[in-house]
């Protein structure tokens, strides 16, 4: 697969909530395909204490703008660099990396799950799946109802379920205890991104109902293209790089 | 049109810049960005005898102005590379060198045996010197006996440029640099990483699995500096200078302290591109400084 490593143009860089920021960036070339669950390792030039790239999930992409956009949510000193990035400064990023979701088939019924900054590529599956809305439910869970970023622009293409941990919107509690989890019949295939416990335990309840369930990795990396071999999961295959072999795998070979 | 070719041996660059081993894979990854054969050779990953899985998760942590890796020499050992990965890569227009490691000088032996049977790999780099093995690798580049016993059986199993990647812990490395260069060496790599630590000061946990790892990065690059000018003094074979380069200007700078070629690591990992912005920025110092060739560079530190 081609990878580039290419400067674009910041469009905007606006708050979605308390934490998370949406940046959309302009490329002067043509984009190559980018599909839901690659990602991009961002250079963050404008602090010098931050040595490595950072690893974002591709939240949008606009083919005919030549336009990409990321959801950056405020986890430490690299997010926080790039979320006081002004318009019209330059972001070098490494793209497109990594293995993408397996896009559901036409008759499939889909259960996606997003947790924290893994709504982005769950959001971006949703739109690229383009099934009719009875197919794929998605269930997004947050701190409370400020933590939440608007979904309005994705509700012609999916049935949204929210949770939070205050009750402030949707059902009250973590994702993985909302109601939709008490019957999976319905679903044949699942789909999560989010921190690691939510991931595991929806990849438990997979297992259990015996779904083929996908979710996206965020191990801690360097070189993001297959080089230093740090980002590695144990899996049934050996140790494979998260950046390379995922970040999206199959529960079935995780060692989960 | 200035001369960038230099000579290891009978190893021939086009270019004096090379990829360091463990930062850019097989080869094959960087062909993903651009066409590898503009490098001066490819320094594959780190290979030994039978199959290692490396170190557990997890195994890199930022630094001040670098990182530390515990990587642990994971790789599918020598035979898998032979029967499944060289086929892929031989045909690449540019010298491939295996990085030859392992726990036992017999296991160095038979890695080599099996390497100088490849016709396209012209030169291997005994590693005696990574820090993130329990047995072997930098045990053996620390004592002068030991850096001696396994550059000597290795040279005997060796028809083809070797050269011997050199640990930066110790106390002198010009001691160890002579040693490896009396048993034959063909050439000096130097520096590895450095053997350091980090810690999360709030959980009161390190960083990495390991507990201790290997520090690379522009934060090496002084030490390494200074090692490559005392180590070219000290040995009449050809130096290789690596530790935290990052452009054309710190290649230079080890030029200027007497290696004969350089190799790019962990700046690989911020631009994957990095080696090739090098070679050009090399030749248009060269061309600058009105100077022809590369090689009336090497050593030229006027002090």
């Amino acid at each position: 697969m081609k990878k580039n490593v290419e400067e674009f143009t910041i469009v905007s860089n606006a708050a979605l909530n308390k934490t998370s920021f949406h940046i959309c960036l302009q490329s002067y070339k043509e984009l190559p395909d980018i599909a839901p669950g690659q990602f991009t390792n961002v250079e963050i030039s404008n602090n010098r204490d931050i040595f490595l790239r950072r690893p974002f999930s591709f939240f949008d992409v606009d083919y005919e703008k030549k336009t990409v956009s990321l959801l950056v949510k405020i986890l430490g000193r690299g997010s926080k660099s790039l979320t006081e990035l002004k318009v019209g400064s330059k972001l070098n990023l490494v793209y497109p990396l990594g293995r993408g979701f397996t896009l559901p088939e036409k008759n499939d019924k889909v259960l996606a799950i997003g947790g924290g900054s893994g709504v982005a590529p769950i959001l971006q599956l949703a739109k690229t799946a383009d099934l009719s809305l009875g197919q794929i439910h998605i269930v997004i869970g947050a701190r409370s109802a400020e933590d939440h970023i608007s979904v309005a622009d994705y509700k012609r293409f999916a049935q949204f379920y929210f949770t939070t941990e205050d009750g402030s919107l949707g059902e009250k509690g973590f994702v993985t205890e909302h109601s939709i989890f008490r019957d999976l019949t319905q679903y044949n295939r699942i789909y999560a991104c989010g921190p690691l416990p939510m991931m595991k335990a929806i990849a438990a309840r997979a297992k259990e109902a015996e779904i083929f369930c996908e979710v996206s990795l965020e191990n801690l990396m360097a070189c993001g293209f297959g080089v230093c071999l740090c980002c590695i999961e144990p899996t049934v295959k050996g140790n494979l790089c998260v950046c390379t072999d995922g970040p999206v795998f199959n529960i079935k070979d995780l060692k989960w | 049109m200035v001369n960038l070719a230099v000579k290891i041996k009978d190893l021939e660059l086009k270019n004096p810049v090379m990829t360091a081993s463990g930062t850019s894979g097989l080869g094959e990854e960087l062909a993903d960005f651009y066409d590898v054969d503009q490098l001066g050779a490819i320094l594959l990953k780190g290979t030994t005898l039978r199959n290692r899985d490396g170190n557990p998760y997890p195994r890199m942590a930022e630094t001040a102005s670098g990182m530390l890796n515990a990587v642990g020499l994971q790789n599918k050992g020598i035979d898998y590379f032979i029967q499944n990965i060289y086929p892929r890569i031989k045909d690449y227009n540019t010298p491939l060198i295996v990085n030859v490691n392992g726990s036992t000088i017999e296991e160095y032996i038979e890695v080599t045996q099996r390497v100088n049977e490849l016709d396209k790999i012209p030169a291997i780099e005994l590693n005696i010197s990574c820090p993130n093995v329990k047995e072997g690798g930098m045990l053996f580049g620390t004592s002068c006996a030991s850096a001696e016993a396994v550059t000597r059986e290795v040279r005997k199993a060796y028809h083809k440029t070797l050269i011997v990647k050199l640990s930066p812990n110790v106390t002198d490395i010009t001691e160890i640099a002579r040693a490896v260069e009396a048993e034959g060496a063909d050439s000096v790599s130097l520096v590895n990483t450095f053997l350091g630590m980090a810690i999360d000061a709030e959980k009161g946990i390190p960083l990495l699995s390991t507990i201790t790892g290997g520090l690379s990065g522009p934060a090496i690059k002084p030490i390494a500096l200074r090692m490559v000018w005392q180590v070219s003094r000290a040995v009449k074979i050809p130096v290789i200078g690596m530790g935290g380069i990052m452009n054309a200007t710190d290649a230079i700078e080890f030029f200027l302290a007497g290696a004969t070629a350089i190799q790019v690591g962990t700046a690989i990992f911020r631009d994957p591109f990095t080696p090739l912005q090098i070679i050009e920025g090399i030749e248009d110092y060269l061309n600058r400084h009105q100077i022809d060739d590369i090689c009336k560079l090497i050593g030229a530190l006027k002090y």
